[in-house]
């Protein structure tokens, strides 16, 4: 932990809905965060949204959750975090909702039918 | 021993599957027997093993654990938008790896420094890792058990799983990408010596070397040997010192510099 943690930028974070984090950096609770949290990062700096987007469609779902009625402790915050990142990915034009929900199909149908032992690969299908 | 204070057999079917589990998992429980000595400590353990992931099998095959719909959405995006090169795989990885460290040892850490100073929480975290840890507040909410497994000058232990990649984050945070590469998985168990010389720690013939093969049920934790020329040092600088790859058992902790 002598290394910064993520090689994100801290003025990225900050931009941010307040993360979930500690006086290190952001914290997770398990690994699909993580993963979601680099998918995020990496897409914009490869330049297919710029950070202040996202920043903007992550507080969008945030407020949208709020407006819900859902409680703001922190504890979706990553869910939230999946949610901003499927829209803009969609709106994007980097895939689209049908492709995303088949592909999530798949990956569970992978799962229910590899035993146990193997490594969990979709079958190329398509 | 383990029973108190866990409720993960709600979380699902887990019995009906028992013997299911145990059919497929006779294979990888075999490679442990011939290529340890401690057979009948993994026999017991291979045998909780298939009740963890011999959950919930309606049918005459098994299969793995289906993970959360939000897990599978991260997944989907995640391959989506690297088949279409949108993304570097080896990329996140780096970020994910980088983030191994943020969720976690540092609990594990605080429990193996207790266990150094305190012989009474040291006793009770080997008989029972899930109510010792519990003491501490590290269970998280997934409420596996936790069994401790110590190491002493005779016996070093190595935590492992061959199935998909079980691993305690509520004390160790998110597992490193070499612990869920199927190389790890299934050479731990088959090689356990090699791969820990690989690792830079080369055991003598007569360390007995037992892997632990974790489960959606119970995960395991590594108690290192506490380094000599730490007489003096307290519980927390102690627990600076445990590096998570103590814990899994493909290091020792070292003296400090």
């Amino acid at each position: 932990m002598t290394t910064a943690p993520s090689r994100v930028p801290a003025e990225r974070l900050a931009a941010l809905p307040p993360l979930p984090r500690d006086e290190e950096g952001p914290v997770f609770d398990e690994p699909w965060q993580a993963q979601a949290f680099a998918l995020a990062v990496k897409l914009s700096e490869r330049g297919h949204f710029a950070w202040t987007a996202w920043a903007k469609a992550l507080a969008e779902e945030l407020a949208a959750a709020e407006a819900r009625g859902e409680p703001d402790d922190g504890s979706h915050y990553y869910h939230h975090w999946v949610s901003a990142l499927e829209r803009l990915v969609v709106e994007r034009g980097l895939s689209d909702s049908a492709a995303l929900e088949e592909r999530k199909e798949a990956w569970a149908d992978a799962y229910r039918h590899t035993p146990h032992g193997q490594p969990v690969e979709l079958k190329r299908s398509e | 021993m383990d029973e108190s204070g866990e409720r993960p057999v709600d979380r699902r079917g887990f019995i009906k599957g028992s013997a299911v589990g145990a059919a497929a998992f006779a294979a990888p429980g075999k490679m442990m027997n011939e290529r340890t000595e401690e057979a009948e400590v993994h026999d017991a353990d291979a045998h909780e093993h298939t009740h963890g992931h011999g959950h919930g099998h309606d049918h005459d095959h098994d299969h793995q654990d289906v993970p959360s719909d939000i897990a599978l959405r991260v997944r989907a995006l995640e391959s989506v938008l690297i088949e279409k090169e949108m993304v570097d795989p080896a990329a996140l990885d780096e970020i994910v790896d980088n983030f191994e460290n943020r969720i976690g040892p540092q609990n594990g850490a605080r429990v193996v420094a207790r266990a150094w100073v305190d012989p009474g929480f040291r006793d009770r975290l080997l008989a029972d890792g899930t109510s010792a840890i519990g003491e501490l507040d590290y269970l998280g909410g997934q409420g596996e058990h936790m069994k401790v497994v110590a190491n002493t000058d005779s016996v070093h232990n190595l935590i492992v799983c061959t199935l998909c990649s079980c691993y305690p984050w509520p004390t160790l945070g998110l597992p490193p990408v070499w612990y869920k590469s199927s190389a790890y998985r299934a050479r731990a168990v088959i090689e356990p010596r090699e791969v820990l010389r690989e690792f830079g720690l080369d055991l003598p013939e007569d360390v007995e070397v037992r892997v632990w093969d974790s489960t959606a049920e119970i995960r395991y934790l590594v108690l290192p040997q506490r380094p000599p020329g730490t007489a003096d040092m307290t519980e927390e600088e102690l627990a600076e010192l445990v590096t998570r790859d103590s814990m899994v058992g493909v290091a020792r902790v070292a003296s400090p510099s």
